[in-house]
Parts: C-alpha cells; sequence; structure tokens
C-alpha cells in the first residue's frame, strides 16, 4: 500500500537532490525506511544514524510511522556553532 | 520579552545581550562567543554559510535553556545563532548565563553551547580561498563539482 508524503531537503541534502522538496509516493512505513528509499534515489552518503528528520514541523524518531500528507523533512548531521 | 533562543540573520551585539542577564542575586556571569575562523584542515577559509530550519531550532534551542536552567542553580540564560553568510572574524553563536557563582555559571554556559552545537539543525559551509566549497560534517556534497579542498 503506498501514500503520498512531501519529502523536504535542506543543505547538502537539498543540493545533492536539486531541490527543496518533492512529492513522494512511497511504501515505506517508517521514516527509517523513507530515508533509505530517497537516499539511495538521490546517493545521500551520510548514515542516517547522524542525521535527523522531523515530521509535519516536530522532530520526530526514525521508527516513526508515516500516514498519507505527511511533511517528511531530512536533515543531514547537524554543524551548528 | 524577547525569547531565551534565538536564530537571527543580523550581526550579533554581544554587550545588548548581556544586558538580559542582569539580576542582583548575580555574583557571575559566563559568555560564549563563537567566531569564524580562517583555517579548517589546512585550508583557507575565506567564509562561512549557516542554514537552518529556524523554527525548530529555535524550539530546540529554548528546549536547550530550559534544561540548563533546570539542571543547573543559573539565574538567567540566553542564546543566539546567527544565520547567512558571515566573514572571519564574525561571531557566529552567543551563549550567556548569569548565576550566583561561578561554577554553576561556567557549566550552564558549556552545556549550552555543547547542547547547541549537536542537536540544532543547522548546517555549515565552508567556503574556501581557492573557490570550492564543503559542508562540514556531511559525506553527502552537491552534485555540481565542489571537489573537496587539495
Amino acid at each position: 500500500m503506498s501514500i503520498a508524503v512531501t519529502a523536504h531537503y535542506f543543505a547538502a541534502f537539498r543540493e545533492r537532490a536539486g531541490c527543496e522538496q518533492e512529492a513522494v509516493s512511497t511504501s515505506s512505513a517508517t521514516a527509517a525506511e523513507l530515508y533509505d528509499e530517497i537516499a539511495g534515489r538521490h546517493g545521500f552518503a551520510d548514515a542516517r544514524e547522524r542525521c535527523k528528520v522531523a515530521i509535519n514541523g516536530t522532530l520526530a524518531g526514525w521508527d516513526d510511522t508515516l500516514e498519507n500528507g505527511d511533511e517528511v523533512l531530512f536533515f543531514p548531521p547537524v554543524a551548528g556553532g | 520579552m524577547p525569547a531565551a533562543f534565538e536564530i537571527t540573520a543580523d550581526p550579533i551585539d554581544p554587550v545588548a545581550l548581556k544586558s538580559r542577564l542582569t539580576a542582583d542575586r548575580a555574583g557571575a556571569c559566563a559568555t560564549f562567543e563563537g567566531w569564524v575562523r580562517d583555517l579548517n584542515e589546512g585550508e583557507t577559509v575565506d567564509a562561512l554559510e549557516y542554514e537552518t530550519h529556524a523554527a525548530i531550532a529555535a524550539n530546540e534551542g529554548e528546549a536547550v535553556i530550559a534544561e540548563a536552567i533546570e539542571r543547573f542553580p543559573i539565574l538567567r540564560a540566553e542564546g543566539v545563532h546567527r544565520v547567512g553568510k558571515l566573514a572571519i572574524g564574525e561571531c557566529a553563536v552567543w551563549v550567556g548565563v548569569s548565576a550566583e557563582h561561578r561554577g554553576a555559571a561556567f557549566d550552564a554556559c558549556r552545556y549550552i553551547i555543547d547542547e547547541i552545537k549537536h542537536r540544532l539543525p543547522i548546517w555549515k559551509k565552508e567556503h574556501y580561498r581557492k573557490g570550492a566549497t564543503s559542508w562540514i560534517n556531511c559525506a553527502t556534497q552537491a552534485t555540481r563539482a565542489s571537489p573537496k579542498p587539495d
């Protein structure tokens, strides 16, 4: 069963993907599965454990399940300060 | 009243920020400034570009400040992170804490900057003298040829 979500990319991910966001039709059930799918497609080279994800504007866990219509934000490894 | 943690595109004013920490009971004030430096892994850096998801970074920064107030006997704590393109020597991040005594002020200040650095969705792109750029901490870089500096 597939759902429709919007994936948002930041920093190195945005440059690599060539876009800030895109509509995705996916059978991935969790944020982690979606990352693996998208990382493979776009060539993201960072291990998921070093990245963060937010769903609908709030930081989320990689094991969080996705729902139709979710906005999923993929954050590459952070480097503030 | 300004939030205890802010993301800003404007130059940081340490004097104005420090004035937010005043408290009659405070015997100590500890502040930290992160400056843009000109050398990283042997390559000369001309500028740094910071990007963020501002709403989530501000929320998370507020959470860090609240944790510091909970964990350490301090009176006030504030933090600001600047985003955009910064030149060498400019201040990228400011943290300040006031407390009755210096131990807690130092400890809380360190806690806040350490947490900011590893939790907030902020990313840093170095612009090298030789023309290349690199997103720090990232294995992923742009598809366009942005070779690692040699």
